[in-house]
């Protein structure tokens, strides 16, 4: 097997097309985290947020046989969990990054113990199931040649994912929300002193952002419709570095997030096509992907400039 | 007054934990609850799986020993302001080297044997916790998704090693390594329990990491550059060589558990070496306060949290899962108790209802 067997039309399209759909949950997810982070938080309890969105979407599919409930589970629960971590960073000015990392392990047991206690504490029967999205082609735009294939052929969240950048890039640089959200994340205390209300602002920021990485979640289990402990894998930390990738811009987001679902693709491809590199070394390459992307991007990287610090506020004068 | 308000200061230190471990257990209890079990006959099972007799007391101080290895080298990091939460991986790639010393000088007796497979799990997890070390330091790299990363390639590295590389030839497939010989076997403590003398060598370096912050000057270094990097700075101190040295030893300490995982538990090495101690210990250096005897504590508790939550999955039909639960609750409840403790409970309640709301012309601070 060459690498050349893999450059046939046919299968340029199914691996793009299969980034495409890859892509998607960590580009929800990257698109939370940017908000959140824009506005001076960071959120790195993200991949436990996501789990959260993941159970909460395939328990209400499973429940309501419809995904596009489950895909609102995930929102709703990725929102809640978002709270959860705003008003402790936020109000209780706890250190973000110990809030995150411990948010991650509350994610992943939550999440092991609902599940069970939900569906029982199964070892031989066969998992549950959840009604998934199918895809559904978009009249006209799926007869563009090429493209029509990889983008057009999806399912909706994949849609409205896409659409979602658009949304973000116009809320960020074209709205009233948007520059309170860039001031307080820039300089809170001037923020402070123009009458924008700095707490209130942050937590609908990060509220928002753990909405979306719920939804990213949910994608995930919505997809197969099954779930899986632990089914993000690193995803959420992959979104976190597309962030520093993406330079804090919604469209960077995108092209980082669409480098890193082409790539899993490919190493799946690879796997599927039986090529003699021992196959650890590819489930390797989304996270030899980021620590490269780290490097490189660290060089211009120009963060949020009071990312991390809690604002407080003098009370006393 | 000043050694009135220090001593206030250490009982919150020592209370706050103390207080959230209870009320983490008993959230647990509620949620023991919802699952339909009484809580009681559950927690009798949980102290019976973790203390009830010779054999679980034995396991859970065979799995605390890791737990204590980890959670001192997250500690040590945390002094130089690096949140290491990469100590998995450090212990994976610190039991690839080791496994590897302890099959190549077979031949050795134990005294030599023992310890070169030890420094060979400190020189892997060092390498391990170098490179996140000096890209953290050289370009700002935020350490925690790198961290994670690692822990990720060094997951499949193993998966890799002890199928192709080391596979064992006589092993029928199985993916693992060869046994090490004899000589490089930890011995046990206690017969018929899985204790081994890894606990000791974990207790041991509890006291040199004690030692080493708080009685050198390079420990000195590390807790200056954690306290204020700028300072340090500014005092002379070289700050880079200072935090990658710091994260070298943080990695190289949770390389040694590695060590000690494959000499004194498996005896080879395979896939899923650790459950998991790399992060629990996370838990472990947060809870135990960075400071050694603290986490020689919290690595004890945490070890029966998870002997205790086996065995009331096995008895009482409660998922496992609860052990994550409790663990995070700890550390979340305790970031509240800190700021009552800072703060009081006037501007606690102040939060709750209203206090996202009032917008005041007020002059703001920042830290």
């Amino acid at each position: 097997m060459t690498i050349t067997s893999l450059l046939t039309p046919t299968v340029i399209i199914a691996l793009l097309a299969a980034g495409v759909r890859l892509a998607t949950p960590i580009l929800l997810a990257s698109l939370g985290e940017l908000l959140s982070e824009r506005a001076g938080v960071m959120n790195l309890g993200l991949e436990g947020v996501m789990l959260i969105g993941t159970l909460a979407g395939f328990v209400g599919s499973q429940l309501t046989h419809s995904p596009w409930v489950g895909a609102l589970a995930g929102f709703v629960l990725g929102g809640a969990a978002g709270l959860v971590v705003a008003f402790l960073c936020i109000s209780l000015y706890a250190n973000q990054a110990i809030v995150g990392v411990v948010f991650n392990i509350l994610g992943a047991g939550l999440t092991g113990f609902l599940f069970r206690v939900v569906y029982g504490i199964r070892t031989t029967s066969a998992p549950p199931k959840a009604a998934g999205f199918q895809p559904a082609a978009l009249p006209l735009l799926k007869d563009i040649p090429w493209l029509g294939e990889i983008l057009f052929n999806q399912t909706p969240l994949v849609y409205l994912a896409l659409v979602l950048v658009l949304i973000e890039a116009i809320v960020l640089f074209r709205t009233r929300f948007g520059l309170n959200v860039r001031a307080v994340g820039g300089y809170a205390k001037a923020a402070d002193t123009m009458g924008i209300n700095v707490y209130r602002v942050r937590y609908a920021a990060v509220i928002l952002g753990g909405a979306l990485a719920g939804l990213g979640g949910a994608f995930l289990s919505l997809e197969m419709g099954i779930f899986r402990d632990s089914m993000t894998q690193g995803r959420g930390f992959i979104a976190i570095a597309i962030v520093t990738f993406a330079q804090w811009n919604p469209w960077g987001a995108l092209a980082g997030s669409l480098l890193f679902g082409v790539a899993d693709s490919l190493q799946l491809h690879l796997q599927a096509f039986g090529f003699k590199i021992p196959y650890q070394f590819l489930l390797m390459l989304p996270y030899v992907l980021t620590v490269i992307v780290l490097i490189i991007s660290s060089r211009q990287a120009r963060p949020p400039s009071i990312l991390g610090v809690p604002y407080i506020r003098d009370r006393k004068s | 007054m000043q050694a009135l308000r220090l001593s206030r200061n250490a009982l919150l230190s020592i209370a706050i934990p103390i207080v959230a471990v209870m009320a983490s257990f008993l959230i647990g209890g509620v949620l023991i609850l919802l699952v339909g079990v009484n809580p009681v006959d559950a927690y009798s099972a949980f102290l019976y799986g973790a203390f009830g007799n010779r054999v679980n007391l034995g396991n859970t101080l065979s799995v605390a020993t890791p737990l204590i290895l980890c959670g001192l080298g997250i500690a040590f990091a945390a002094r130089g302001s690096a949140f290491n939460i990469g100590a998995e991986g450090q212990l994976y790639i610190g039991a690839i080297f080791a496994t590897w010393v302890g099959l190549r000088f077979a031949g050795l007796p134990g005294y030599l044997l023992i310890p070169l497979i030890l420094a060979g799990g400190f020189v892997g997890g060092g390498l391990w916790g170098f490179i996140p070390g000096i890209l953290k330091a050289r370009f700002g790299i935020n350490e925690v998704v790198l961290t994670v990363m690692l822990s990720e390639i060094a997951v499949q590295l193993v998966s890799w090693v002890v199928r192709g590389p080391m596979l064992d030839p006589n092993s029928y497939g199985l993916p693992q390594t060869a046994a090490l010989s004899d000589a490089g076997k930890l011995p046990l403590l206690l017969k018929g329990t899985r204790l081994h003398l890894g606990l000791l060598v974990a207790l041991l370096a509890a006291v040199i990491v004690y030692l080493l912050l708080f009685k050198t000057a390079f420990g000195f270094r590390v807790r200056a550059v954690g306290f204020n990097a700028r300072a340090a700075r500014y005092a002379g101190m070289a700050v880079t060589a200072t935090s990658s040295l710091a994260m070298t030893i943080s990695g190289g300490l949770a390389g040694i558990a590695g060590a000690i995982e494959v000499s004194g538990v498996h005896y080879r090495l395979l896939d899923g070496i650790s459950p998991g101690y790399g992060f629990t210990a996370i838990v472990v250096s947060l809870l135990g306060k960075r400071h050694p005897l603290g986490v020689v504590i919290a690595a004890i508790l945490f070890a029966a949290l998870q002997g205790g939550a086996d065995a009331m999955q096995r008895k009482v039909a409660v998922p496992v899962h609860l052990a994550q639960i409790i663990q995070a609750l700890t550390i979340l409840l305790a970031i509240v108790g800190e700021y009552l403790g800072s703060h009081g409970f006037s501007q606690f309640r102040a939060l709750l209802p209203a206090g996202l709301g009032a917008a005041a012309p007020a002059v703001a601070a920042e830290e």
